[in-house]
């Protein structure tokens, strides 16, 4: 839905493309920012969000209702696909006391990247366990780094616990042509996923 | 091939380099106007400015600018700068006034349109 005042001249407006968003998470440094760069049209942007605590803050002011600000920010990227839809890649921040932003991420995206680092497999536990919780459909990707131990992919299904539906894949985060073939198997498995489908 | 520029106008950076305290100024305390839109929500200028508008800061002026194709909030924030809430502020003063419209991310009923996955595939496929 396009709106504007109308009551004002003003040049016809713009047929607007349909934005989407898809999520890249994962544990830090795993190769977020470098996969929405490596298929992102526009060099990676990074926004900062300035939220009001929600949950965020654990400081115990004995009874006092504390409230703070924080800022976190977000790499992104954007593929346009034709003149209809133009897909918006977010890098969510990786630690854990920042979910309360994954939840403003989250609502409404259509699906999420987790990637995932063999050497440090548990880094990826946190993100996993917000979009099983979330019912945000998820693949999983790992990024295959030189010298990181060879898993099959079997071993790496096992050992995060996944259900037998949930994809995945070995990719390289540095190559257009990899993120390219991971954003494939995401929108495919969220298709299969979306509620009409399940239901 | 990566176009990193895109259609991203190196002139308007510097012209966006002023000190950004301002802003914050002309946000101040509107802070209902800051969940107003979305990271993706898409604003693009439907009527330009002729500079002499009452009450349109620097900073409403660069987003018309900006906005002559259309842009998300998020690349909005990161082009001028500015945290997305105080963009959301500036956005909503000017889709106020008609400047600016804007297009709120899928509705969920679209998100489930069939049609709307196949095109997103066939989209990625030919990249
Ligand atoms: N060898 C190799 N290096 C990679 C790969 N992917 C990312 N890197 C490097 O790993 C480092 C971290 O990558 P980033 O993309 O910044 O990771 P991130 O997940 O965005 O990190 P944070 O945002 O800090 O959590 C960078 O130096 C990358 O160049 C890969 O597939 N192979
Ligand atoms: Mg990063």
């Amino acid at each position: 839905m396009v709106s504007g005042r109308s009551d004002m001249p003003k040049t016809p407006t713009p047929k607007m493309p349909k934005a989407i968003k898809l999520l890249i998470a994962g544990g830090f440094g795993v190769g977020k920012t470098t996969m929405v760069g490596a298929v992102s049209e526009i060099r990676p942007l990074r926004t900062e969000e300035t939220l009001t605590d929600r949950s965020v803050g654990v400081d115990d002011l004995s009874g006092v209702e504390a409230k703070s600000t924080t800022t976190v920010a977000m790499d992104f990227g954007r593929i346009s696909i034709g003149d209809d839809f133009m897909l918006y890649l977010f890098g969510t921040p990786g630690q854990e006391r920042f979910w309360f932003v994954w939840d403003e991420l989250a609502r409404g995206a259509l699906g999420a990247v987790v990637l995932a680092d063999t050497r440090r497999l548990a880094d990826c536990f946190p993100s996993v366990d917000y979009f099983e919780r979330r019912g945000t459909p998820f693949i999983v990707a790992v990024n295959c780094f030189e010298g990181a131990p060879m898993f099959q992919l079997d071993e790496v299904k096992l050992a995060l616990n996944l259900g037998p539906d949930v994809p995945v894949l070995l990719c390289d985060a540095r190559k257009r042509d990899s993120g390219k073939e991971v954003l494939i198997a995401l929108v495919k498995h969220a298709y299969s996923k979306r509620p009409a489908a399940v239901s | 091939m990566n176009d990193w520029n895109g259609d991203w106008n190196p002139d308007e950076e510097r012209l966006l380099d002023a000190p950004t305290v301002r802003p914050y100024v002309i946000a101040r305390g509107r802070t209902e106007a800051q969940d107003r839109f979305d990271l993706i929500t898409l604003a693009v200028t439907i009527r330009p400015t002729t500079g002499a508008e009452i009450g349109l800061d620097p900073e409403h002026q660069a987003i018309v600018r900006l906005c002559r194709r259309p842009l998300s909030v998020a690349e909005i924030a990161a082009h001028m700068d500015l945290p997305a809430g105080i963009v959301r502020v500036l956005l909503g003063d000017l889709f106020d006034r008609g400047f600016v419209a804007v297009q709120e991310p899928q509705p969920e009923v679209d998100v489930l349109d069939e049609r709307m996955y196949r095109a997103v595939l066939d989209g990625l496929r030919a990249l």
